[in-house]
Order: structure tokens, then C-alpha cells, then sequence
């Protein structure tokens, strides 16, 4: 248990870390007061150098299944809308802190997240609707690079797994693209030279 | 000594949590005899267990919860290249390999290595013994430079290159020379750039990788400090992607060696760049405008406008010492420009010289169609053309090119197309297919031993051990006869 607040602390090796607070009014730690600030102050300092040890990148924390009921406290709630390939209207009830690649897996929604939240592939990729663009943090230039190879790239695309819910972001949809063969939406397909 | 508590709390914290994901995500247990749950449900054979065949049975098992997959390998060892081709300090894109294995676990698909198809096996009697057979074979060849000199020692292909550093068992006694001081790689794609890459990292960084321990001493005793990377077109051309240039950009110790008359008129083209393109160029121009005048030992470039005519032999006549590149200019534009050569020649002195112009697929069985221009599999859509109930997916469908997320997407259509031709009747799930039952029975017959999945996770122990007292994630096994020993123990 003691894990998890090290882990909501951000396991990210940039400044990304600093916009990604610690919900500390959930974690065990804080409630039995026995936090001692040192998962949010060191953990900067103990990932400086490139990510090479551990293998994943922002927090993944997903708020586990056996919860207390101080943690089903309505204010934590935010409502997450997942339209999946077929269109269909996938609405699911998230939790502040949560990933959205992870909240998607627990719900059975078809997004995959081949590297595991490690910015190392753009399966996760989802299109966020526009009245909630601006509310999520600007992406790291990591995030850029793998949303650079996403088919089907578009203003609003994220990576699911770099959205971490925020009571602001209550009433977010999110669209997984409709990837075909072409991965051109002109039908283009490029010739060998 | 806090820190690594930390480290190690979060580790297991995030595995934890990877778990619970995972476990959320599976299909509920179906009791029953592991593949024989359902008589009458469609029986599919997958031809390689690579990314490719893992994405493929993964939509299948999910899209019909009666159909049993089965994944034959030649090799005792699964994921193809993602173990092999999947450059060591990129440990994170080989994450996938958790997916994977849960798909290979799962109740319904079984996995058989150490199965040769087309050799142990035809493609004809798994057609017999299964409803559908998927064909994701890959691409085990390379394409050659086809010049004078490609076979003098100092010459290699990439695919033989990334297979020695990644433990590629065909390529265990590469035993390249690095004593030269310039190495020329041909080809100017991610593959380039992790070959690149590799030989220029700090030794300090490899050793913490799986690369095999066997190159981590060739590699330490390298002598190469300037990689040269050549592509026939020009900047707007280069086919890398920006993750692998941010890397070649941020390796300690070196600095960029390009030619800023390359650059001609490309800042002015940026603005009418689609996004990807614009940003991996500006990236580029700024490795251009930085690279300059740093007196650092180490160097990489780009080299431009140029293709390979000619390995040159040293006095001997029998190892590489330099190579003659053909000046070229563009023609065209957009997607169709082309290089056309102009006449000019160039000669650059190096002793080690890597083509990385494609890898390329092999016909597996007389019976299966073949395009050998294309080198793939002709199909449509994933069908395999002139056939039923053979299907393909991944690079033997497409060509050798894309990442995992391209192969990921193109293994869910091929499945899609799979399940459509079930359910219109296409292919008749109305017989009954004797599936791994009857074949394993035949591999018996002709003394081919299966390693199954459980006997993989051995091998992997094995591997993990040994990483473990180097300080790595794994010392990968060289040799399948050691890799069978294991397995099999």
C-alpha cells in the first residue's frame, strides 16, 4: 500500500512531474499520517537520468477495485465517455488520479497500450473533444514524437495513457480513431521509390 | 539506499497495477480442457510468433469466444522481433511482450515452438488439420545493395547486425571488426539509426540492456568514432522517425557531423510540412546549426543525395576499406521524388560498412503464392490471393516496413477479415479440423519435439538469471540446442 502513493507521486523523469500532483486525500499514507513527503520531493531527484531502469513513464496509478468508502466520496468521481471504433457511446465512471489507458482496460474498452504507459508506441492514441483540449497539460515533447507516428493524427489527439483525470476534466470524451489499412485519410498509400 | 526502495517499491507497485489491468481486461474463464472447450468452434493455425501472429490470435480469441488459436515457431523462442529486432536500450517498446504472453496463456490458444514450417511441416497439412491458416512468417532476408564488393569482409547487412547484438542465434559468430575508425551504414530508416546508435553509446550505458554480453565485449573494444548514415534522397526524404534522431541528438559524447549544403532550401519548405515531417526536419536542422564546431571525439551525420556503387577492397583484396557513392539529385516531388543519378562520384574511406535498405520476405512453401518483386504474399485485404482459408498478416502481407503499433493495426484487420469469412460461410467451420492434436501427432512421427509455452518461460527464467548476476534484465541463451536442453529439462 505504501507503494501506491509512490506511485501516484509520478514515476515521470521531466518536468511533467511537477503539473501531476499527488492526490494525497486518498493515498493511505496521508489518511494514516504517515506520509513523509518524501515520494513527492525526492522522486525528481531519483529519476533525473533518461528512463532507462524502469520501464514505464507517468504515473499509472488506477485506483484499486477494494476501496474504503471514504474513497467512493462523489467529488472524486469524473465521468469519462469513450467512444470505441464502432462508435459506440462507452460511459464510465473514472476517479481523480486515474489513467485513462487504464481506466479504458478496467471497462473493457478496446484501447491498447502496447508499451505499457512508456511513451514507446501511439496505440493508445484517442481524440479528446474539443471543449476539453485545453484542459489537459500541454503533451512533453516525448508524447509529440510518438503522436508524430499515429495514423490519422488530429489537432486534438492524445495518448491515452498521458491523461490523468482531474475534477476539471468531468464530462471528457474520448474517441478511438478508426484505423484501416490506409493509414491515410486521403485513401493515399505510399508508393516505394 | 531510500532511493532504491523507492525504485524498487514503485517496480513492483507498477507491476502490480500493470497486473490488475491485464486481469481486467481478460476474458472471463471458460472452464474446460485447455483447446478442446468447444468441438464445433473454428480451429486457426498462426505461422510465426512474432507481433504479427500474437495481435492476430489475441482479436481472434476475443472476436469468437468458441475458436481455439494455435501459434507454431520455428524457433524455441517467441516474439520474433521483438526480442531480436527490438534495439536493447529500448526495453520499454518491448513491453509488448506482456501482452503477448497473456495471449499465449489464455485457455484457448496453445504455442509450438521449435516447428519448422515448411520443412517439418507443410502449409497443406496445416490446411488439412485447421479451418484457417494465417501466414506471419515475417521477413527473415535482407535486400542486398546488389554492388561490386558487398561480400568482402567489413560488410554487413543490418538484419545481421541487429541480430548479433540482440542475440539472434543464425548470427552468433558475426565477429564484426571494429577496429576502423569510420563506419558507413546505407539507409536512412529507424533500423539505420539503432545500428547507429549502438555503436556509438557509452559502453556504461549498454551493459545495463539485454544485450548480449558476447557484443558488449566486441563493442568495448571498438575503435569506431564517426558513423556516417547514407540516403540516396534528400532530408525531407529520410525515413527515420523523430524519436530515434532525438536519441542520435542527446548520445553523450558525440556530436552532429552533417553537411549544411544538404539543407539547401529546406528551411523554406518547412511551413507546408504535415506535422510529423516538419518536426523531425526541424529537428534535424538544428542538429545541423549545433553540431558545428564541437570538439568532440565522437561523431554521426547524414550524408545525403548519395547510393552505393561500390565496396572498395583494401591491398589484399579481401577486406572492405572504403566505398564509392554516386552523387545523385532529385526528381519529382511529394511522395514520387526520385534520386537520379548524376554522374559524380565520391569515395569515403571507412572499415566497416552496414546496408540497412530493407529487410525481405521468403517464399515458405511451393504452394503458397509468392511475389517475388514485392516479396511478400499476394493477398487482399489479408486474404491470401487464389486461395481460402489462408490468410496473412503482418511484414510477409505488407512489406518489411512499420513499427509495431503498423503491424498491431494490420494483424487486427487481417483477424477482422478472418472472423467476417467465418460468419458469410466462407471458410466452412462445418467440418470438423483435428487441429494441434493431429499435427503435433505428425511432428512426433518425424521426430520434431515441441516447446511449449510453460518450457519457453524456462528458458526466459534461465535468461533472467543469468541477466541477473551481470546486472541486466537478461543474458539472452545463443544457442537453440542450449535453448532445447532448457526447455526441455
Amino acid at each position: 500500500m505504501a507503494a501506491s502513493a509512490a506511485v501516484r507521486a509520478g514515476v515521470s523523469f521531466t518536468h511533467r512531474f511537477v503539473r501531476v500532483s499527488p492526490v494525497c486525500s486518498i493515498c493511505p499514507l496521508h489518511r494514516l499520517k504517515v506520509c513523509t513527503g518524501v515520494a513527492v520531493g525526492r522522486a525528481v531527484d531519483g529519476f533525473s537520468s533518461p528512463n532507462r531502469r524502469l520501464q514505464t513513464s507517468i504515473g499509472v496509478c488506477q485506483s484499486e477495485d477494494s476501496s474504503s468508502p471514504e474513497e467512493d466520496r462523489h467529488e472524486h468521481v469524473v465521468n469519462v465517455v469513450y467512444i470505441d471504433r464502432s462508435g459506440q457511446r462507452i460511459p464510465v465512471k473514472g476517479k481523480v488520479g486515474d489513467n485513462v489507458l487504464y481506466l479504458a482496460h478496467k471497462h473493457g474498452v478496446d484501447l491498447e497500450g502496447a508499451c505499457e504507459a512508456s511513451l514507446a508506441c501511439s496505440t493508445c492514441h484517442v481524440y479528446v473533444n474539443s471543449d476539453y483540449c485545453d484542459k489537459l497539460p500541454d503533451p512533453e515533447e516525448r508524447e509529440d514524437d510518438m503522436l508524430d507516428m499515429a495514423p490519422l493524427l488530429q489537432e486534438n489527439s492524445r495518448l491515452g495513457c498521458q491523461i490523468i483525470l482531474t475534477p476539471e476534466l468531468d464530462g471528457i470524451e474520448l474517441t478511438l480513431p478508426k484505423v484501416t489499412r490506409n493509414f491515410y485519410v486521403d485513401g493515399h498509400v505510399p508508393k516505394p521509390h | 539506499m531510500k532511493r532504491m526502495t523507492m525504485i524498487n517499491l514503485m517496480k513492483a507497485s507498477v507491476k502490480k497495477i500493470h497486473s490488475l489491468s491485464r486481469a481486467s481486461r481478460c476474458l472471463p474463464a471458460e472452464g474446460g480442457v485447455r483447446g478442446f472447450s468447444s468441438a464445433s468452434g473454428p480451429r486457426v493455425c498462426i505461422v510465426g510468433g512474432g507481433p504479427a501472429g500474437f495481435y492476430t490470435a489475441q482479436q481472434l480469441l476475443k472476436a469468437r469466444r468458441d475458436a481455439v488459436v494455435d501459434i507454431y515457431e520455428r524457433l524455441p523462442v517467441p516474439f520474433g522481433l521483438v526480442r531480436f529486432g527490438v534495439a536493447p536500450d529500448h526495453p520499454e517498446v518491448k513491453n509488448v511482450i506482456n501482452t503477448f504472453t497473456q495471449t499465449a496463456q489464455h485457455e484457448r490458444c496453445s504455442f509450438y515452438g521449435n516447428v519448422n514450417v515448411g520443412k517439418d511441416v507443410t502449409i497443406e497439412e496445416l490446411r488439412q488439420a485447421y479451418h484457417a491458416v494465417v501466414l506471419s512468417y515475417g521477413a527473415e532476408g535482407n535486400r542486398s545493395m546488389k554492388i561490386p564488393g558487398e561480400d568482402l569482409s567489413g560488410v554487413f547487412s543490418a538484419k545481421d547486425f541487429v541480430g548479433w547484438y540482440n542475440g539472434l542465434p543464425n548470427n552468433k559468430e558475426l565477429c564484426p571488426d571494429l577496429n576502423c575508425e569510420t563506419a558507413v551504414i546505407l539507409g536512412q530508416g529507424n533500423v539505420a539509426l539503432d545500428v547507429a546508435r549502438i555503436l556509438l553509446s557509452p559502453v556504461d550505458m549498454l551493459k545495463e540492456t539485454d544485450i548480449t554480453q558476447n557484443s558488449l565485449a566486441v563493442l568495448a573494444g571498438s575503435n569506431v568514432r564517426r558513423v556516417l548514415i547514407v540516403g540516396r534522397r534528400g532530408p525531407l526524404q529520410i525515413a527515420c522517425t523523430i524519436k530515434e534522431l532525438r536519441e542520435m541528438v542527446n548520445l553523450p559524447n558525440t556530436r552532429a557531423d552533417m553537411m549544411p549544403n544538404d539543407f539547401e532550401g529546406i528551411a523554406e519548405a518547412l511551413k507546408d510540412l504535415p506535422r510529423p515531417r516538419k518536426r523531425l526536419t526541424e529537428l534535424m536542422m538544428k542538429a545541423v546549426k549545433e553540431g558545428r564546431g564541437d570538439k568532440v571525439e565522437k561523431s554521426w551525420g547524414f550524408r545525403f543525395f548519395r547510393s552505393p556503387v561500390e565496396v572498395l577492397a583494401g591491398a589484399d583484396g579481401k577486406r572492405a576499406t572504403g566505398i564509392r557513392l554516386a552523387l545523385n539529385k532529385l526528381e519529382g516531388s511529394g511522395e514520387d521524388t526520385r534520386a537520379v543519378p548524376t554522374g559524380q562520384l565520391e569515395d569515403l574511406e571507412c572499415g566497416l560498412i552496414i546496408s540497412s535498405i530493407g529487410y525481405k520476405s521468403f517464399p515458405i512453401d511451393p504452394t503458397v503464392p509468392f511475389d517475388p518483386r514485392k516479396a511478400i504474399v499476394p493477398n487482399a485485404m489479408g486474404r491470401v490471393q487464389d486461395t481460402t482459408g489462408l490468410y496473412c498478416s503482418g511484414w510477409v502481407k505488407r512489406g518489411p516496413t512499420g513499427v509495431i503499433a503498423t503491424t498491431m493495426n494490420d494483424s487486427f484487420d487481417t483477424a477482422r477479415v478472418l472472423i467476417q469469412d467465418m460468419e458469410a460461410g466462407e471458410v466452412d467451420l462445418s467440418v470438423n479440423k483435428a487441429g494441434a492434436q493431429a499435427i503435433t501427432a505428425l511432428l512426433q512421427t518425424r521426430g520434431v519435439r515441441t516447446v511449449l509455452f510453460p518450457q519457453w518461460e524456462k528458458i526466459n527464467a534461465e535468461e533472467e538469471k543469468r541477466g541477473k548476476s551481470l546486472g541486466k534484465p537478461r543474458e539472452k541463451l545463443l544457442d537453440v540446442d542450449e535453448m532445447l536442453k532448457i526447455a526441455w529439462s
